[in-house]
């Protein structure tokens, strides 16, 4: 981490000093000046660059107990993303920085490494803290509400539209033809002068 | 117009339809109220998360003691063959809720209840001075610094409280500092019960 700061920090000195060498230039007549000093372009491209990079780095999150093996850190990754961090709730512990999702990382880890299948890894974490640690909640009766609820609502929305299209329909708009008062009306109305 | 309109519902069924808005609103602030009043006094935690262990032993592990308190440490043979239920609280020097319910802790040892203890990843020396400073409820205490036996436990931060009647079985878990409205109306009750 330190070292990116180093980096970032030089990356801005850099900065400042082509930015005054460009004020100074600009303060000059010659058509030459209006191009920066060809020497700040490296640094400056650099330094641009690793603003832009360091939110990249930032994404990876902690990296205190990757594995080495890529394939098993992708699995790890995979399997800890289903799973709540307990203590954030809205998070995966995947990413999350509290402490229990960061020991909860290495024990998914550690099993992986081992030689634990997906579901097994899952399975020792469900076993100690329940159905809230599963990001996607299992079907069963308890979950049965949480899980119905979308078709519940659509079909709760589709009876609502049967029921107040067949409460409106006998009302209708009446009538197409005029009464022959209406049409009186109207053409007196319209200061017609056959009527 | 009004010729080809409905009949109207009947002026009485119309004129209660007036206070449904009234009802709605009412019951949705007796729902409030009844969550603010549980939030205040601890019944009601929409974050909590039910223990995976109600109703089962606890995990298999062995903890070392805080040597400098000179308690016996902690281990889960200790569960097995008990006179009466146990009480076992996790907690941290760090963790400031945990100073909170201290006395609670304090009074349940007075009263003679069995409590036991886990250090949640603190330091010995930190831990010591704790107990030193507010007193000491636990008659055991294990401490568990890397937090792996916790974990078993299912415990999420600290404070936690869990019962276990005297078969060793968990009872109840508490995930938060208890309160006095806690401790009269679901801790001491319990206890009674277990111990009847």
């Amino acid at each position: 981490m330190s070292f990116f700061d180093a980096l970032r920090r030089r990356a801005r000195a850099w900065l400042r000093r082509a930015a005054g060498a460009l004020g100074h230039a600009s303060g000059g007549a010659a058509p030459a000046a209006m191009r920066p000093d060809s020497r700040w372009a490296g640094p400056l491209l650099l330094a641009f660059a690793l603003l832009c990079v360091s939110p990249a780095f930032a994404q990876i999150g902690d990296t205190t107990y990757r594995l080495r093996d890529p394939v098993q850190e992708q699995r790890a990754r995979e399997i800890g993303k289903e799973l709540r961090c307990l203590v954030c709730q809205n998070q995966s512990i995947e990413d999350s920085d509290a402490s229990l999702a960061r020991d909860l990382r290495r024990i998914v880890r550690e099993q992986v490494e081992r030689g634990a299948s997906n579901e097994q890894v899952m399975a020792f974490v469900h076993e100690r803290y329940g159905d809230f640690v599963l990001l996607r909640p299992p079907f069963k009766w308890s979950t049965l509400l949480l899980w119905a609820t979308p078709a519940l609502a659509l079909l709760g929305g589709l009876f609502a539209i049967w029921r107040a299209r067949r409460v409106a329909a006998p009302a209708g708009i009446g009538p197409l033809e005029l009464t022959e008062a209406e049409r009186q009306r109207l053409a007196a109305l319209q200061g017609d002068p056959k009527a | 117009m009004s010729e080809v309109m409905t009949p109207a519902p009947k002026p009485s069924r119309r004129k209660l339809l007036l206070f449904a808005p009234l009802g709605v609103a009412a019951a949705a602030g007796v729902g409030f109220w009844a969550m603010l009043r549980g939030l205040q006094d601890g019944s009601f935690n929409p974050r909590g998360v039910p223990s995976a262990l109600l109703g089962k032993p606890p995990p298999e592990f062995t903890l070392p003691a805080l040597e400098s308190s000179g308690l016996p440490a902690l281990s889960s043979a200790d569960f097995r063959g008990l006179p009466g239920p146990v009480v076992v609280n996790f907690w941290a020097s760090w963790c400031a809720p945990c100073i909170i319910e201290h006395p609670h802790l304090m009074a349940l040892q007075r009263q003679g209840v069995a409590l036991w203890g886990v250090n949640y990843k603190d330091r010995p020396r930190e831990a010591q001075a704790f107990l030193t400073r507010h007193g000491n409820p636990f008659a055991r205490l294990g401490v568990d610094e890397p937090g792996r036996v916790s974990i078993d436990w299912g415990v999420y931060g600290v404070p936690e409280t869990y019962i276990l009647d005297r078969g060793g079985i968990i009872r109840w878990r508490f995930a938060g500092p208890l309160t006095p409205e806690l401790m009269s109306q679901d801790v001491l009750p319990l206890l009674a019960r277990l111990r009847a």
